[in-house]
């Protein structure tokens, strides 16, 4: 079970957080056609390599927040609250158990 | 040849207590051992040497490696079956029975399984028994007959199995010399280590090793446990997942029967030693052919003597050993057959009917017989890296050492011991302690980080430590000769019954992977694990398509590491039971209890009916507290509901109430409820029961991530209050007498209105006048303290208006006589908003809400309607989910009941159901079928409501 670092409650367990999926943006619902508003709703990239995603601290802070995801490898990077300009780790690994940081 | 175990003399490397004699049955004959010896080591003392009959040949089987790995060992304890016979040990009153026998362990008809086995080759039932498929059944029943396996008692009850959480520094996979080396080392710098070994004692090799062995394994030992090494013997480290998450099965818990350890482990240690092979030949599988490992533990640890004239093929130290040990306990060697001369064995003939077979000869590689009733083998090794394949290593063959050996670990798991090279005792030992030390070293890393990353946690003390080098000298490989198959054929798989012959077999069909032989054949794949089979698996396939083993490479091991039972996942359930405050009164009326999502409730006091028609005749009361609530303040409260419910907030009053229906972003129904305006900037809103979590939650997300920039705050309340529905026509009078501070006429406090106020002596109690029931109702929310008070004060005050408390049933009979549908019932995870019918409702005027495209387009197309049904025969109630066809003769579906009930206050019965909308229009002739199969009629209604659509009652 992945270790998901939290910006305010550190590195938990996943189980303590939800998925909340890749990051994706909203279309404005006044005027988006189908094939937008479902694409949103449905189409994700799943790229092989990293991936924005959200994680929302259900069992801590009970904050929503992005970060990377290597899809690979499962190395986590970046996790940023949302309205913040940068995120705890810069845009390195937040490689808690590997050699290097 | 008739041959019987005996006892040796007393020794000092046995861990049996002869002091304390231990009294068991075996197949229904009562039988002495002692404590410490397990089932098998006591089954062997008593002469019996034969323990089941194989899974698909009935072959009779006896000892192969006298450990937890023994695929031919399986027995029924009391009511438990498959039971590892050399590793549980015997208790006293055991009754231990052989299984896969039929009728008896001496006399298995089944067995003629073994005189056609050439008919029954690899995929033999599935080809044999695919077509015609309509005659499966029958196959089947007499194809369980044959199924391997003991016997499941139903009727058992259900054990104490437990669950831990531990975060220790390092965890230590195997308590071999170098796994206790290597805890002990880690200890000494300072990290907390668990060190997990499955056997029953500490040492691995050393156990059945000299007197200095056991002397290291029990220094060692000591020397653990003084640094507070946790020891988990007979436990398994059965999986290891991302970041060091490892499932440990602690299997000597004094109170469970089993314990699943859930352990988050900085640094894994796998220190698992190594595995011995079988070796492959005619007749490997006759009893009285053993591993040497067998037969060393035999002697050394349990006092029995094996056999009583042995032939032993030995490639290596540890079949030299067991020559040794074989003639310390009094067995004849009639041969040594030197592996790494080039010499092998051939084959291996059995004599003796039922329990009494046992091999009687051996056949050598120059063509010498030899009669004997012992067959040692020690042909080579298999490093058992499990654990480390879930790491995502993948082993690699070394052909110098004939065995695999692992490849790349991550940086959080460390190997050592046998599975990582050879060495003397004292090279092993220093490995370990090198790991044990590095591993210190990179816990402590990684504590400081996990520290220094929790913006809440105390201040890391000082800058990051290095993160220290593997800078380990590696231990050696010593030569091998590479005996896996002889020129004849045997059993590779033992569990499973797949020959070599079978492997063959699949290769000629054109089998060319290893991952698909070992699903079609299904070597590997038995209660071993592939702990014994997966290399002589990869082994025989290399030889029959003419490829190196490392060419054919290996299967990937996947957790578990040794099979769990399902009460250890199972386990206990870390769940809380929510119950209100008045729970007390409900149980002491004698409520039939129902589970409701996390909440128990009282479904009914006594007869539903009863207490609906008393509702509606006079006044009920019901608890309603795991309605969920949600209180929300700030200026940008209004935008929030607007963003959240289909229909218009920003006027609503203060005192004022509303109903809403909330979709998700695909314009399907997520929820559904009321909401107050308690004040200027102050809202209560409640949620149906199961969605109060998800919710929250949700606001959370649009709040968080869309609307940074909105002022709301919002505090899930649902226990802080409790909920009491005050429904029927005496209610308002009822209320009056303990309400104080609010005007409760018609015309004050009218319906969809909220009020605050004292009820009966408690302060800031929230009262709602609106009704699921249909009836003029107060819906009261109490500070949850003092919910039992104003229970018993509003029974008492009510005795003379005909008062009296109604269950969740009452209430479900009462909102479906007023067609209020329920989320997740009435609608599903297709069911856009349009489908409630309450199209009044969906605001497309509105700038935003979630969901309102999805809701728009459906609009403008066709989409299934709820609607009240009932059926033309009153008394008739179509069970939930009963389908509702097109026709009287037609088998097409054009919708079903969604709920259904009989209803006492009209006498009869009356449903929800979703239909198409062809079908939707009132009057419409319905066809429903039941679930008997019987077709009966039914007729859609004019409104949603069966009882008093214009609702009058609710608003007068």
């Amino acid at each position: 079970m992945l270790l998901v670092p939290c910006p305010n409650c550190g590195p938990r367990s996943s189980q303590d957080l939800t998925y909340g999926g890749e990051s994706h943006s909203r279309p404005d619902p006044k005027t988006a056609t189908p094939e937008e508003w479902r694409t949103y709703l449905y189409l994700r990239d799943n790229p092989s390599g990293w991936l924005v995603e959200t994680w929302y601290c259900s069992s801590g802070c009970r904050r929503w927040f992005k970060l990377e995801r290597h899809t690979l490898t499962g190395e986590l990077r970046d996790p940023i609250l949302p309205g913040s300009k940068t995120g705890v780790a810069s845009d390195e690994a937040t490689n808690i158990q590997g050699g290097t940081k | 040849m008739s041959f019987v175990s005996i006892r040796l003399p007393s020794a000092g490397s046995e861990v049996i207590d002869r002091a304390r004699p231990v009294t068991f049955s075996w197949n229904g004959k009562k039988l002495k051992a002692f404590t410490g010896d397990t089932i098998a080591s006591a089954i062997l003392a008593n002469g019996d040497h034969i323990f089941g009959r194989s899974m698909k040949y009935h072959r009779p089987r006896g000892v192969l490696t006298a450990d937890f790995w023994d695929p031919n060992l399986f027995v029924q304890v009391d009511d438990e079956p498959n039971v590892r016979a050399a590793h549980r040990l015997v208790e006293n009153g055991m009754k231990v029975t052989s299984q896969n026998v039929w009728p008896s362990l001496k006399y298995d008809v089944k067995a003629a399984n073994g005189l056609v086995g050439r008919f029954l080759t690899a995929g033999f039932y599935y080809k044999t028994f695919m077509k015609p498929a309509k005659l499966w059944p029958a196959y089947e029943r007499i194809l369980a007959r044959f199924a391997p396996g003991g016997e499941v008692d139903l009727d058992t009850p259900h054990g104490y199995y437990d669950k831990r959480y531990a975060h220790p520094d390092v965890v230590v996979a195997g308590a071999g010399p170098a796994g206790l080396a290597a805890a002990i080392a880690a200890a000494r710098a300072g990290a907390s280590v668990m060190l997990v070994e499955h056997e029953h004692q500490v040492g691995g090799h050393l156990l059945w090793g000299s007197d200095d062995d056991r002397a290291a394994a029990a220094g060692m030992l000591t020397d653990a446990r003084n640094l507070g090494v946790e020891i988990l013997t007979n436990s398994t480290v059965t999986g290891r997942y991302e970041d060091n998450w490892l499932g440990i099965l602690q299997r000597n818990h004094h109170i469970a029967e089993e314990r699943l350890i859930k352990a988050r482990a900085k640094m894994l240690i796998v220190a698992g030693g190594l595995i011995e092979r079988p070796y492959v030949f005619a007749g490997n599988d006759i009893p009285g052919v053993m591993t040497s490992g067998a037969v060393r533990r035999l002697i050394t640890m349990y006092g029995i003597k094996p056999g009583t004239r042995a032939v032993v093929l030995t490639a290596n130290e540890s079949g030299d050993a067991a020559v040794a040990d074989l003639e310390r306990a009094g067995v004849e060697i009639a041969e040594v057959v030197d592996g790494r001369t080039g010499a092998f064995v051939r084959s291996a003939e059995g004599s003796g009917r039922g329990t009494n077979h046992r091999l009687s000869a051996v056949t050598l590689s120059d063509g010498t017989k030899i009669d004997a009733d012992l067959l040692v083998t020690a042909v080579g090794w298999t490093a058992p890296t499990s654990l480390l394949n879930m790491s995502g290593d993948r082993p690699v063959y070394d052909p110098a050492a004939a065995r695999f050996f692992p490849g790349k670990t991550p940086d959080n798991v460390l190997a050592t011991g046998g599975m990582v090279g050879d060495g003397t005792h004292d090279q092993l030992v220093a490995h370990g302690a090198a790991t044990g030390t590095l591993a210190a070293g990179r816990a402590a890393v990684v504590q400081h980080r996990l520290q220094a990353a929790t913006a809440r946690a105390a201040a890391v003390d000082g800058p990051e430590p290095d993160y220290p080098e593997d800078l380990r000298t590696p231990l050696g490989r010593d030569p091998h000769p590479a005996l896996f198959r002889s020129t004849t054929h045997g059993m590779v798989d033992y569990s499973e019954d797949v020959s070599s012959k079978d492997l063959f077999g699949a290769a000629a069909e054109g089998f060319d992977s290893v991952e698909l032989i070992k699903r079609f054949t299904t070597a590997t794949m038995g209660p071993s694990q592939g702990k014994l089979e997966t290399v002589n698996t990869v082994a025989v396939l290399a030889e029959a398509r003419g490829e190196t083993i490392a060419e054919v490479g290996t299967t990937v091991w996947r957790p578990p590491y040794a099979p769990i039972t399902l009460g250890a996942l199972g386990g206990r359930v870390f769940e809380p039971v929510r119950v209100s405050s008045i729970q007390s009164y409900h149980e002491s009326k004698g409520a039939t209890p129902i589970l409701a999502g996390q909440w128990i409730r009282p479904e009914h006091y006594d007869d539903p009916q009863a207490e609906v028609t008393n509702t509606r005749t006079n006044v009920g009361i019901t608890d309603v507290t795991p309605l969920g609530k949600l209180d929300l303040k700030g200026p940008d409260v209004p935008k929030l509901l607007s963003l959240l419910y289909t229909n218009k907030w920003m006027q609503l009053p203060i005192g004022g109430v509303r109903y809403g229906i909330m979709c998700a972003e695909d314009g399907v129904v997520l929820d559904d409820g009321v909401t107050a305006r308690l004040g200027d900037e102050h809202y209560l809103m409640t949620t149906t029961s199961s969605g109060a979590g998800g919710v929250w939650n949700w606001i959370e997300n649009w709040l968080q991530t869309e609307h940074p920039d909105w002022q709301v705050h919002v505090t899930p309340v649902t226990t802080g209050f409790t909920s009491i529905n005050v429904a029927g026509p005496n209610s308002r009078k009822l209320m009056g007498r303990v309400v104080a501070g609010v005007d409760l006429s018609n015309e004050a406090f009218p319906y969809m209105n909220v009020r605050t106020g004292t009820v009966a002596g408690v302060d800031d109690c929230v009262m709602w006048r609106i009704g699921f029931t249909g009836e003029l109702s107060y819906e009261i929310q109490v500070p949850a303290g003092y919910g039992l008070h104003v229970w018993e004060a509003l029974l008492a005050d009510g005795k003379d208006l005909g008062i009296a408390p109604f269950g969740l049933e009452a209430q479900r009979v009462m909102r479906l006589e007023k067609g209020h549908f329920i989320v997740g019932q009435d609608t599903d995870g297709l069911s856009k908003a349009p489908t409630t019918g309450m199209t009044g409702l969906l605001k497309l005027d509105k700038d935003d809400w979630t969901g309102m495209p999805e809701v728009k387009w459906a609009l403008e197309g066709d989409y299934p309607h709820i609607v009240a049904i009932q059926p033309t025969d009153p008394n008739c109630v179509p069970e939930e989910a009963c389908q509702i066809l097109r026709g009287p003769e037609s088998n097409e579906i054009v919708g079903r009941i969604t709920s259904s009930r009989y209803s006492p206050t009209l006498n009869r019965s009356i449903c929800l159901g979703q239909l198409s909308p062809e079908f939707a229009e009132a009057g419409t002739e319905l066809t429903v079928l039941l679930v008997n199969g019987e077709r009966v009629t039914a007729k859609v209604m004019k409104h949603h409501a069966h009882f008093d659509p214009e609702g009058e009652r609710l608003r007068g």
